[in-house]
Protein backbone atom coordinates (compact mmCIF):
# COMPACT_ATOMS: atom_id res chain seq x y z
CA UNK A 1 0.00 0.00 0.00
CA UNK A 2 1.97 3.29 -0.91
CA UNK A 3 0.24 5.90 0.61
CA UNK A 4 -2.30 4.72 3.31
CA UNK A 5 -4.86 6.89 4.87
CA UNK A 6 -4.00 8.66 8.04
CA UNK A 7 -6.39 10.00 11.07
CA UNK A 8 -7.86 13.28 9.93
CA UNK A 9 -7.80 15.81 13.07
CA UNK A 10 -9.87 18.97 13.11
CA UNK A 11 -7.23 21.76 14.25
CA UNK A 12 -9.15 24.61 15.24
CA UNK A 13 -10.95 22.43 17.46
CA UNK A 14 -7.74 20.56 18.88
CA UNK A 15 -5.71 23.54 19.22
CA UNK A 16 -8.68 25.25 21.74
CA UNK A 17 -8.92 22.05 23.36
CA UNK A 18 -5.57 21.51 23.78
CA UNK A 19 -4.66 25.13 25.05
CA UNK A 20 -7.68 25.25 27.52
CA UNK A 21 -6.53 21.44 28.64
CA UNK A 22 -3.22 23.18 29.44
CA UNK A 23 -4.54 25.96 31.25
CA UNK A 24 -7.02 24.65 33.39
CA UNK A 25 -5.83 21.48 34.26
CA UNK A 26 -2.82 23.48 35.44
CA UNK A 27 -4.71 25.74 37.49
CA UNK A 28 -6.69 23.15 38.87
CA UNK A 29 -3.11 21.88 40.78
CA UNK A 30 -2.09 25.73 41.20
CA UNK A 31 0.50 26.45 38.58
CA UNK A 32 0.20 28.76 35.92
CA UNK A 33 3.96 28.52 34.60
CA UNK A 34 5.48 25.25 32.46
CA UNK A 35 8.57 24.01 31.52
CA UNK A 36 9.55 22.48 28.40
CA UNK A 37 12.11 20.75 26.42
CA UNK A 38 13.31 21.48 22.99
CA UNK A 39 14.76 19.35 21.05
CA UNK A 40 14.47 21.08 17.68
CA UNK A 41 11.95 18.30 16.68
CA UNK A 42 8.20 18.94 15.60
CA UNK A 43 6.60 17.57 18.82
CA UNK A 44 8.48 19.59 20.91
CA UNK A 45 7.88 22.83 18.76
CA UNK A 46 3.92 21.60 19.14
CA UNK A 47 4.26 20.91 22.53
CA UNK A 48 5.79 24.56 23.02
CA UNK A 49 3.33 26.55 21.26
CA UNK A 50 0.31 25.35 22.48
CA UNK A 51 1.77 26.31 26.45
CA UNK A 52 2.69 29.31 25.08
CA UNK A 53 -0.70 29.94 24.03
CA UNK A 54 -1.96 28.78 27.36
CA UNK A 55 -0.37 30.70 29.81
CA UNK A 56 1.67 33.66 27.52
CA UNK A 57 5.44 32.92 26.18
CA UNK A 58 6.81 34.67 29.34
CA UNK A 59 5.25 31.55 31.76
CA UNK A 60 6.98 28.78 29.03
CA UNK A 61 10.53 28.09 30.44
CA UNK A 62 12.11 26.51 27.30
CA UNK A 63 15.21 24.29 27.67
CA UNK A 64 17.69 22.57 24.87
CA UNK A 65 19.91 19.95 26.66
CA UNK A 66 22.52 18.66 24.14
CA UNK A 67 25.56 16.92 24.56
CA UNK A 68 28.60 17.33 22.22
CA UNK A 69 27.19 14.30 19.94
CA UNK A 70 23.90 15.87 19.47
CA UNK A 71 23.64 17.04 15.72
CA UNK A 72 24.27 21.14 15.99
CA UNK A 73 20.77 21.04 13.97
CA UNK A 74 18.91 20.15 16.69
CA UNK A 75 19.90 23.30 18.78
CA UNK A 76 19.45 25.54 15.69
CA UNK A 77 16.14 24.60 15.74
CA UNK A 78 15.17 24.48 18.86
CA UNK A 79 16.12 28.51 18.54
CA UNK A 80 14.25 28.41 15.46
CA UNK A 81 11.33 27.00 17.30
CA UNK A 82 11.53 29.36 20.81
CA UNK A 83 12.29 33.01 18.30
CA UNK A 84 9.13 31.91 16.46
CA UNK A 85 7.09 31.01 19.67
CA UNK A 86 8.44 34.00 21.49
CA UNK A 87 10.17 32.15 23.79
CA UNK A 88 13.78 32.50 25.66
CA UNK A 89 15.38 29.66 25.47
CA UNK A 90 18.13 28.03 27.85
CA UNK A 91 20.18 25.87 26.64
CA UNK A 92 22.03 23.06 29.50
CA UNK A 93 24.65 21.12 28.35
CA UNK A 94 24.78 17.77 29.56
CA UNK A 95 28.13 16.65 27.86
CA UNK A 96 29.03 16.92 31.45
CA UNK A 97 26.73 15.10 33.49
CA UNK A 98 26.29 12.81 30.81
CA UNK A 99 30.16 11.61 30.48
CA UNK A 100 30.48 11.54 34.14
CA UNK A 101 27.61 8.95 34.36
CA UNK A 102 28.56 6.76 31.51
CA UNK A 103 32.19 6.60 32.82
CA UNK A 104 31.10 4.83 35.71
CA UNK A 105 28.79 2.41 33.53
CA UNK A 106 30.45 -0.62 32.08
CA UNK A 107 30.36 -0.27 28.15
CA UNK A 108 27.18 1.09 27.77
CA UNK A 109 25.55 0.57 23.94
CA UNK A 110 24.10 3.61 22.04
CA UNK A 111 20.30 2.46 23.63
CA UNK A 112 21.73 2.74 26.79
CA UNK A 113 23.30 6.13 25.96
CA UNK A 114 20.30 7.41 24.55
CA UNK A 115 18.09 6.17 27.85
CA UNK A 116 21.08 8.08 29.78
CA UNK A 117 20.75 11.18 28.01
CA UNK A 118 16.83 11.04 27.61
CA UNK A 119 16.78 10.22 31.64
CA UNK A 120 19.01 13.53 32.50
CA UNK A 121 17.22 15.50 30.52
CA UNK A 122 14.03 14.34 32.43
CA UNK A 123 15.97 15.39 36.07
CA UNK A 124 16.86 18.94 34.19
CA UNK A 125 13.45 19.34 33.33
CA UNK A 126 11.64 18.22 36.81
CA UNK A 127 14.41 20.16 38.43
CA UNK A 128 13.55 23.38 37.01
CA UNK A 129 9.99 22.22 37.69
CA UNK A 130 10.39 22.16 41.34
CA UNK A 131 12.27 25.09 41.38
CA UNK A 132 10.25 27.96 39.30
CA UNK A 133 6.81 26.20 40.34
CA UNK A 134 6.40 24.80 36.70
CA UNK A 135 4.99 22.07 34.95
CA UNK A 136 6.66 19.71 32.82
CA UNK A 137 4.47 19.62 29.46
CA UNK A 138 4.74 16.76 27.40
CA UNK A 139 6.04 15.99 24.34
CA UNK A 140 5.37 11.88 23.55
CA UNK A 141 2.43 11.71 20.79
CA UNK A 142 -0.17 8.84 20.60
CA UNK A 143 1.75 6.51 17.99
CA UNK A 144 4.89 6.87 20.57
CA UNK A 145 2.70 5.68 23.37
CA UNK A 146 1.29 2.63 21.62
CA UNK A 147 4.38 1.86 19.80
CA UNK A 148 6.75 2.51 23.05
CA UNK A 149 8.90 4.94 21.10
CA UNK A 150 10.06 6.36 24.66
CA UNK A 151 12.47 5.85 27.36
CA UNK A 152 10.36 5.48 30.55
CA UNK A 153 10.90 8.25 33.48
CA UNK A 154 13.16 9.75 30.74
CA UNK A 155 11.03 11.75 27.68
CA UNK A 156 7.96 10.04 28.66
CA UNK A 157 7.76 11.81 32.19
CA UNK A 158 5.73 14.92 32.12
CA UNK A 159 3.08 16.21 33.89
CA UNK A 160 0.61 17.30 31.44
CA UNK A 161 0.95 15.82 27.87
CA UNK A 162 -1.34 17.54 25.57
CA UNK A 163 -0.19 15.41 22.04
CA UNK A 164 -0.49 12.26 23.73
CA UNK A 165 -4.03 11.37 21.97
CA UNK A 166 -2.40 12.66 18.73
CA UNK A 167 -1.20 10.71 16.28
CA UNK A 168 2.24 11.46 14.28
CA UNK A 169 0.18 12.57 11.34
CA UNK A 170 -1.89 14.78 13.04
CA UNK A 171 0.99 16.30 15.27
CA UNK A 172 1.93 17.41 11.73
CA UNK A 173 -1.48 18.99 10.67
CA UNK A 174 -1.59 20.77 13.84
CA UNK A 175 2.06 21.54 13.56
CA UNK A 176 1.39 23.39 10.56
CA UNK A 177 -2.30 25.25 11.59
CA UNK A 178 0.09 26.48 14.32
CA UNK A 179 2.44 28.19 12.37
CA UNK A 180 5.60 25.87 13.57
CA UNK A 181 8.60 26.41 10.96
CA UNK A 182 8.18 24.46 7.79
CA UNK A 183 12.10 23.33 7.95
CA UNK A 184 10.99 21.94 11.59
CA UNK A 185 8.11 19.88 10.48
CA UNK A 186 9.41 18.49 7.15
CA UNK A 187 12.49 17.34 8.44
CA UNK A 188 12.84 13.18 8.87
CA UNK A 189 11.90 12.55 12.78
CA UNK A 190 14.96 11.69 14.79
CA UNK A 191 15.81 11.40 18.51
CA UNK A 192 19.23 12.12 17.68
CA UNK A 193 20.69 9.31 18.94
CA UNK A 194 23.56 9.41 16.12
CA UNK A 195 24.13 11.23 13.34
CA UNK A 196 21.95 10.22 10.53
CA UNK A 197 19.27 8.40 12.67
CA UNK A 198 15.71 8.15 11.93
CA UNK A 199 13.01 7.21 13.95
CA UNK A 200 11.50 5.30 10.75
CA UNK A 201 14.75 3.55 9.79
CA UNK A 202 14.56 2.60 13.85
CA UNK A 203 11.39 0.99 13.11
CA UNK A 204 11.19 -0.76 10.11
CA UNK A 205 8.42 1.28 8.76
CA UNK A 206 6.88 4.85 8.22
CA UNK A 207 4.59 6.92 10.40
CA UNK A 208 2.28 7.19 7.81
CA UNK A 209 2.33 3.71 7.95
CA UNK A 210 1.79 3.32 11.79
CA UNK A 211 -0.94 6.00 12.40
CA UNK A 212 -2.51 4.09 9.26
CA UNK A 213 -2.85 0.62 11.27
CA UNK A 214 -3.07 2.04 14.62
CA UNK A 215 -6.14 4.36 13.44
CA UNK A 216 -7.63 1.01 12.77
CA UNK A 217 -6.43 -1.26 15.51
CA UNK A 218 -7.20 0.87 18.09
CA UNK A 219 -9.44 3.67 17.10
CA UNK A 220 -11.91 1.75 15.02
CA UNK A 221 -11.24 -1.52 16.76
CA UNK A 222 -10.45 -3.62 13.66
CA UNK A 223 -8.70 -7.17 13.77
CA UNK A 224 -5.06 -7.37 13.16
CA UNK A 225 -6.52 -9.86 10.19
CA UNK A 226 -9.06 -7.28 8.53
CA UNK A 227 -6.76 -4.89 8.62
CA UNK A 228 -4.28 -7.32 6.87
CA UNK A 229 -7.22 -8.04 4.22
CA UNK A 230 -7.40 -4.23 3.71
CA UNK A 231 -4.52 -4.10 1.87
CA UNK A 232 -2.12 -3.52 4.41
CA UNK A 233 1.32 -5.93 4.38
CA UNK A 234 0.95 -8.72 6.99
CA UNK A 235 4.99 -8.23 8.51
CA UNK A 236 3.79 -4.37 9.29
CA UNK A 237 0.26 -5.41 10.91
CA UNK A 238 2.06 -8.27 12.97
CA UNK A 239 5.15 -5.92 14.18
CA UNK A 240 3.31 -2.92 15.21
CA UNK A 241 0.95 -4.95 17.21
CA UNK A 242 3.24 -6.59 18.91
CA UNK A 243 5.19 -3.45 19.61
CA UNK A 244 1.41 -2.40 21.08
CA UNK A 245 1.39 -5.38 23.13
CA UNK A 246 4.69 -5.29 24.69
CA UNK A 247 4.75 -1.78 25.56
CA UNK A 248 1.89 -1.68 27.77
CA UNK A 249 4.32 -1.90 30.95
CA UNK A 250 5.67 1.93 29.63
CA UNK A 251 2.03 3.14 29.50
CA UNK A 252 1.39 2.27 33.12
CA UNK A 253 2.76 2.72 36.76
CA UNK A 254 4.81 -0.30 38.16
CA UNK A 255 2.70 -3.06 39.81
CA UNK A 256 1.71 -3.31 43.10
CA UNK A 257 1.83 -6.21 45.04
CA UNK A 258 -1.66 -7.09 46.57
CA UNK A 259 -2.36 -7.53 49.88
CA UNK A 260 -4.65 -5.48 52.01
CA UNK A 261 -8.44 -5.13 51.51
CA UNK A 262 -7.80 -1.47 50.52
CA UNK A 263 -4.70 -1.31 47.69
CA UNK A 264 -3.79 1.99 45.90
CA UNK A 265 -5.01 1.53 42.29
CA UNK A 266 -7.51 -1.38 42.87
CA UNK A 267 -9.82 -0.44 45.70
CA UNK A 268 -8.14 3.14 46.26
CA UNK A 269 -8.98 5.13 42.91
CA UNK A 270 -9.41 8.62 43.03
CA UNK A 271 -9.09 10.99 40.15
CA UNK A 272 -5.96 12.90 40.04
CA UNK A 273 -8.25 16.09 40.11
CA UNK A 274 -9.67 15.43 43.11
CA UNK A 275 -10.95 18.48 45.28
CA UNK A 276 -9.33 20.67 42.95
CA UNK B 1 -40.73 33.04 32.07
CA UNK B 2 -37.07 32.97 31.21
CA UNK B 3 -34.78 29.98 32.40
CA UNK B 4 -31.19 29.65 32.55
CA UNK B 5 -28.98 27.48 31.78
CA UNK B 6 -25.78 27.64 34.12
CA UNK B 7 -22.89 26.00 32.45
CA UNK B 8 -20.49 25.21 35.14
CA UNK B 9 -17.35 23.30 35.86
CA UNK B 10 -17.38 22.62 39.21
CA UNK B 11 -14.40 21.45 41.18
CA UNK B 12 -13.89 18.09 41.42
CA UNK B 13 -15.39 16.36 44.83
CA UNK B 14 -15.61 19.84 46.57
CA UNK B 15 -19.11 20.27 47.47
CA UNK B 16 -18.89 23.88 49.54
CA UNK B 17 -16.67 25.11 46.72
CA UNK B 18 -19.66 24.22 44.15
CA UNK B 19 -22.49 24.98 45.76
CA UNK B 20 -21.09 29.08 46.44
CA UNK B 21 -20.25 28.55 42.48
CA UNK B 22 -24.19 27.87 42.32
CA UNK B 23 -25.56 30.47 45.01
CA UNK B 24 -23.36 32.93 42.73
CA UNK B 25 -24.77 31.84 39.38
CA UNK B 26 -28.17 31.77 40.45
CA UNK B 27 -27.01 35.83 41.81
CA UNK B 28 -26.13 36.48 38.29
CA UNK B 29 -29.32 34.64 36.74
CA UNK B 30 -31.61 36.21 38.84
CA UNK B 31 -30.41 39.85 37.86
CA UNK B 32 -31.03 38.34 34.09
CA UNK B 33 -34.65 37.59 35.10
CA UNK B 34 -34.33 34.01 35.18
CA UNK B 35 -37.02 32.26 37.75
CA UNK B 36 -35.83 28.58 36.57
CA UNK B 37 -31.79 27.73 36.36
CA UNK B 38 -30.95 24.02 35.09
CA UNK B 39 -27.81 23.42 36.12
CA UNK B 40 -25.44 20.52 34.61
CA UNK B 41 -25.56 16.71 35.75
CA UNK B 42 -23.51 16.25 39.30
CA UNK B 43 -23.06 19.98 39.38
CA UNK B 44 -22.61 20.01 42.97
CA UNK B 45 -19.66 17.59 42.81
CA UNK B 46 -17.77 17.39 39.04
CA UNK B 47 -18.07 14.01 37.16
CA UNK B 48 -15.49 11.38 36.96
CA UNK B 49 -15.38 10.97 41.03
CA UNK B 50 -14.54 7.36 41.11
CA UNK B 51 -13.66 6.08 45.09
CA UNK B 52 -15.02 9.88 46.20
CA UNK B 53 -18.18 9.26 44.88
CA UNK B 54 -19.69 8.39 48.47
CA UNK B 55 -17.67 10.58 49.79
CA UNK B 56 -20.05 13.79 48.62
CA UNK B 57 -22.63 12.18 48.85
CA UNK B 58 -25.62 14.07 50.49
CA UNK B 59 -28.79 12.42 51.88
CA UNK B 60 -32.01 14.66 50.63
CA UNK B 61 -32.73 15.74 54.59
CA UNK B 62 -28.83 16.59 55.05
CA UNK B 63 -27.70 20.85 55.84
CA UNK B 64 -26.36 20.93 52.39
CA UNK B 65 -30.27 20.33 51.09
CA UNK B 66 -31.52 22.70 53.35
CA UNK B 67 -28.90 25.16 52.34
CA UNK B 68 -30.42 24.50 48.70
CA UNK B 69 -33.79 24.40 49.81
CA UNK B 70 -33.11 28.11 51.50
CA UNK B 71 -31.42 29.19 47.74
CA UNK B 72 -34.48 28.10 45.89
CA UNK B 73 -36.46 30.81 47.11
CA UNK B 74 -34.80 33.28 44.86
CA UNK B 75 -35.12 30.91 41.50
CA UNK B 76 -36.34 27.31 40.86
CA UNK B 77 -33.32 25.26 40.47
CA UNK B 78 -32.64 21.75 38.81
CA UNK B 79 -29.27 21.03 40.22
CA UNK B 80 -27.28 17.21 39.88
CA UNK B 81 -25.67 15.65 43.45
CA UNK B 82 -24.42 12.27 44.47
CA UNK B 83 -27.65 11.46 46.68
CA UNK B 84 -27.78 8.67 49.37
CA UNK B 85 -30.66 6.40 50.17
CA UNK B 86 -30.85 4.00 52.45
CA UNK B 87 -29.40 0.89 52.08
CA UNK B 88 -25.80 1.90 50.68
CA UNK B 89 -27.39 3.14 47.81
CA UNK B 90 -25.19 5.93 45.96
CA UNK B 91 -27.68 7.57 43.00
CA UNK B 92 -26.82 10.11 40.46
CA UNK B 93 -29.35 12.36 41.18
CA UNK B 94 -31.16 15.37 39.81
CA UNK B 95 -32.84 17.64 42.57
CA UNK B 96 -35.46 20.23 41.43
CA UNK B 97 -36.30 22.84 44.25
CA UNK B 98 -38.64 25.50 44.13
CA UNK B 99 -39.72 28.41 46.75
CA UNK B 100 -37.89 27.15 49.39
CA UNK B 101 -39.35 23.03 48.56
CA UNK B 102 -37.80 20.13 47.56
CA UNK B 103 -40.42 19.19 44.66
CA UNK B 104 -38.78 16.16 42.77
CA UNK B 105 -35.71 13.62 42.41
CA UNK B 106 -34.91 11.47 39.62
CA UNK B 107 -32.11 9.06 39.94
CA UNK B 108 -30.53 8.61 36.74
CA UNK B 109 -31.88 5.27 34.79
CA UNK B 110 -29.25 4.97 32.18
CA UNK B 111 -25.81 4.76 33.45
CA UNK B 112 -23.20 4.20 31.29
CA UNK B 113 -20.81 1.85 31.94
CA UNK B 114 -18.40 1.61 28.80
CA UNK B 115 -15.72 2.91 27.66
CA UNK B 116 -14.59 6.20 29.88
CA UNK B 117 -17.71 5.59 31.52
CA UNK B 118 -17.94 3.54 34.83
CA UNK B 119 -20.79 4.67 36.66
CA UNK B 120 -22.35 1.17 37.18
CA UNK B 121 -19.59 0.73 39.48
CA UNK B 122 -20.12 3.21 41.80
CA UNK B 123 -24.39 4.13 41.33
CA UNK B 124 -27.04 2.54 41.84
CA UNK B 125 -29.75 2.45 38.86
CA UNK B 126 -32.96 4.70 39.33
CA UNK B 127 -36.32 3.10 38.02
CA UNK B 128 -38.78 5.65 37.75
CA UNK B 129 -39.26 8.03 35.31
CA UNK B 130 -41.96 10.91 36.46
CA UNK B 131 -43.38 14.13 35.43
CA UNK B 132 -44.27 16.80 37.69
CA UNK B 133 -46.26 19.93 38.49
CA UNK B 134 -44.88 23.41 38.57
CA UNK B 135 -45.45 26.98 38.72
CA UNK B 136 -43.86 26.37 34.88
CA UNK B 137 -45.97 23.70 33.77
CA UNK B 138 -45.43 20.00 33.84
CA UNK B 139 -41.55 19.43 34.32
CA UNK B 140 -39.52 16.36 33.44
CA UNK B 141 -35.77 15.73 34.15
CA UNK B 142 -33.29 13.26 32.15
CA UNK B 143 -29.78 13.00 33.16
CA UNK B 144 -27.48 13.33 30.41
CA UNK B 145 -27.72 9.09 28.87
CA UNK B 146 -31.40 9.18 29.90
CA UNK B 147 -31.62 11.93 27.20
CA UNK B 148 -29.92 9.43 24.09
CA UNK B 149 -32.04 6.52 24.76
CA UNK B 150 -35.43 7.16 23.38
CA UNK B 151 -37.71 6.08 25.76
CA UNK B 152 -37.72 8.20 28.67
CA UNK B 153 -38.60 11.52 27.19
CA UNK B 154 -41.22 9.44 25.14
CA UNK B 155 -42.47 8.67 28.39
CA UNK B 156 -42.27 12.32 30.08
CA UNK B 157 -44.00 13.18 26.67
CA UNK B 158 -46.98 10.33 27.72
CA UNK B 159 -46.86 12.74 31.14
CA UNK B 160 -47.42 15.59 29.09
CA UNK B 161 -44.51 17.10 30.23
CA UNK B 162 -44.20 21.39 29.35
CA UNK B 163 -40.52 21.43 30.20
CA UNK B 164 -37.72 18.98 30.00
CA UNK B 165 -34.67 19.98 31.74
CA UNK B 166 -31.62 17.55 30.58
CA UNK B 167 -29.02 17.94 32.90
CA UNK B 168 -25.48 16.15 30.86
CA UNK B 169 -21.66 16.24 31.54
CA UNK B 170 -20.85 14.90 28.38
CA UNK B 171 -17.04 13.80 27.91
CA UNK B 172 -15.92 15.52 24.06
CA UNK B 173 -15.10 12.15 22.25
CA UNK B 174 -14.15 12.48 18.40
CA UNK B 175 -11.83 15.43 16.78
CA UNK B 176 -11.84 14.30 13.17
CA UNK B 177 -15.27 16.44 11.69
CA UNK B 178 -13.81 19.93 10.87
CA UNK B 179 -16.90 20.91 12.33
CA UNK B 180 -15.13 22.59 14.71
CA UNK B 181 -16.95 20.84 17.78
CA UNK B 182 -16.61 17.56 19.46
CA UNK B 183 -18.56 14.91 17.55
CA UNK B 184 -20.05 13.57 20.80
CA UNK B 185 -21.76 16.85 21.03
CA UNK B 186 -23.27 17.26 18.03
CA UNK B 187 -25.15 14.17 18.22
CA UNK B 188 -26.87 15.75 21.28
CA UNK B 189 -27.98 18.60 19.44
CA UNK B 190 -30.14 16.02 17.31
CA UNK B 191 -31.73 15.26 20.13
CA UNK B 192 -32.66 18.23 21.43
CA UNK B 193 -34.35 19.43 18.11
CA UNK B 194 -36.21 15.71 17.99
CA UNK B 195 -37.89 15.95 21.50
CA UNK B 196 -38.64 19.62 21.44
CA UNK B 197 -40.39 18.65 17.39
CA UNK B 198 -41.96 15.46 18.36
CA UNK B 199 -43.18 16.15 21.76
CA UNK B 200 -44.33 20.22 21.49
CA UNK B 201 -42.35 21.02 24.83
CA UNK B 202 -39.33 22.85 25.64
CA UNK B 203 -36.08 21.28 26.07
CA UNK B 204 -33.85 22.86 28.64
CA UNK B 205 -30.28 21.05 28.60
CA UNK B 206 -27.42 22.20 30.72
CA UNK B 207 -24.21 20.60 29.80
CA UNK B 208 -21.09 21.11 31.78
CA UNK B 209 -17.99 22.73 30.07
CA UNK B 210 -14.51 23.15 31.44
CA UNK B 211 -11.36 20.14 31.76
CA UNK B 212 -11.49 17.69 34.37
CA UNK B 213 -9.06 14.43 34.03
CA UNK B 214 -7.92 15.71 31.19
CA UNK B 215 -11.12 15.38 29.35
CA UNK B 216 -12.53 18.01 28.12
CA UNK B 217 -16.53 18.66 28.56
CA UNK B 218 -18.36 19.60 25.89
CA UNK B 219 -20.63 22.61 26.76
CA UNK B 220 -22.95 23.95 24.49
CA UNK B 221 -26.01 23.83 26.42
CA UNK B 222 -28.89 24.39 24.51
CA UNK B 223 -32.71 25.24 24.47
CA UNK B 224 -35.32 24.05 22.09
CA UNK B 225 -38.65 25.55 21.67
CA UNK B 226 -41.55 23.28 21.18
CA UNK B 227 -41.72 23.27 17.09
CA UNK B 228 -37.89 22.10 17.21
CA UNK B 229 -36.30 25.60 16.60
CA UNK B 230 -32.99 26.15 18.75
CA UNK B 231 -33.84 29.16 20.99
CA UNK B 232 -30.15 29.28 22.26
CA UNK B 233 -26.58 28.03 22.61
CA UNK B 234 -23.84 28.06 25.36
CA UNK B 235 -20.31 28.78 24.54
CA UNK B 236 -18.80 25.52 23.37
CA UNK B 237 -16.51 23.80 26.35
CA UNK B 238 -16.48 26.86 28.56
CA UNK B 239 -18.44 28.07 31.39
CA UNK B 240 -21.41 30.28 30.12
CA UNK B 241 -25.28 31.42 31.56
CA UNK B 242 -27.75 31.22 28.52
CA UNK B 243 -30.38 32.67 29.56
CA UNK B 244 -34.08 32.01 26.97
CA UNK B 245 -37.69 33.26 27.29
CA UNK B 246 -39.79 30.03 27.47
CA UNK B 247 -43.40 31.00 26.73
CA UNK B 248 -46.29 28.43 26.95
CA UNK B 249 -47.96 29.74 24.42
CA UNK B 250 -45.49 28.58 21.53
CA UNK B 251 -46.28 25.00 23.32
CA UNK B 252 -50.07 25.63 22.42
CA UNK B 253 -49.37 26.61 19.15
CA UNK B 254 -46.89 23.65 18.42
CA UNK B 255 -49.29 21.37 19.43
CA UNK B 256 -52.26 22.41 17.20
CA UNK B 257 -49.82 22.94 14.63
CA UNK B 258 -48.26 19.16 14.85
CA UNK B 259 -50.76 17.56 17.42
CA UNK B 260 -48.61 14.45 17.89
CA UNK B 261 -49.55 14.09 21.26
CA UNK B 262 -53.13 13.61 20.61
CA UNK B 263 -52.82 11.65 18.15
CA UNK B 264 -50.09 9.18 19.94
CA UNK B 265 -51.15 5.62 20.87
CA UNK B 266 -49.18 5.04 23.87
CA UNK B 267 -51.44 1.45 24.19
CA UNK B 268 -50.81 0.24 21.31
CA UNK B 269 -47.25 1.19 21.57
CA UNK B 270 -47.67 -0.69 25.18
CA UNK B 271 -49.29 -3.65 24.18
CA UNK B 272 -46.59 -4.24 21.18
CA UNK B 273 -43.49 -3.74 22.91
CA UNK B 274 -45.16 -6.35 25.65
CA UNK B 275 -45.80 -8.91 22.90
CA UNK B 276 -42.33 -7.78 21.71
CA UNK B 277 -40.58 -8.78 25.01
CA UNK B 278 -42.30 -12.02 25.42
CA UNK B 279 -41.39 -13.39 22.32
CA UNK B 280 -37.71 -12.15 22.24
CA UNK B 281 -37.04 -13.77 26.36
CA UNK B 282 -37.91 -17.00 25.07
CA UNK B 283 -34.09 -18.64 24.75
CA UNK B 284 -33.31 -19.87 21.29
CA UNK B 285 -30.95 -22.89 22.62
Amino acid sequence: MSSPSVPHLDTELAERVLVRFLREEAGRAGFTRFVIGLSGGIDSAVSAYLAARAVGPENVISIAMPWHLSSAESLEHGRLVADAASLSLDVVDLTDAAQALLAELPEPSPHRIGNVLARLRMITLWDRSFAERALVVGTTNKTELLVGYGTLHGDLASALNPLGDLYKCQVRALARHLGVPAIVIDKPPSADLAPGQTDEADFGFTYDEADAVLDRMVDRRHAPEDIVAAGFEESLVRSIHERVVRNQYKRRGPLIAKLSRRTVGWEFRYPRDWRT
Amino acid sequence: MKAALAQTAPQLANVAANFANHAAIVDRAVAAGAELVVFPELSLTGYLLMEATPEVAITLDSPRMDALRTLSKRAALAVGLVEEAPGGRYFNSAAFLDGGELLHVHRKVYLPSHGLFDETRHFAIGDRIRAFDTRFGRVGMLICRDFWHLGPAYLLACQDVDVMCVLSASPGRGAESDSGRFESGASVSLLGDVYGRSFGCHVLHANRGGVEEGVTFVGGSEAYAPDGSLLARGKDEECDLVVVEIDPAARRAARLRMPFLKEERPHLILRELQRVLSERSAPRY
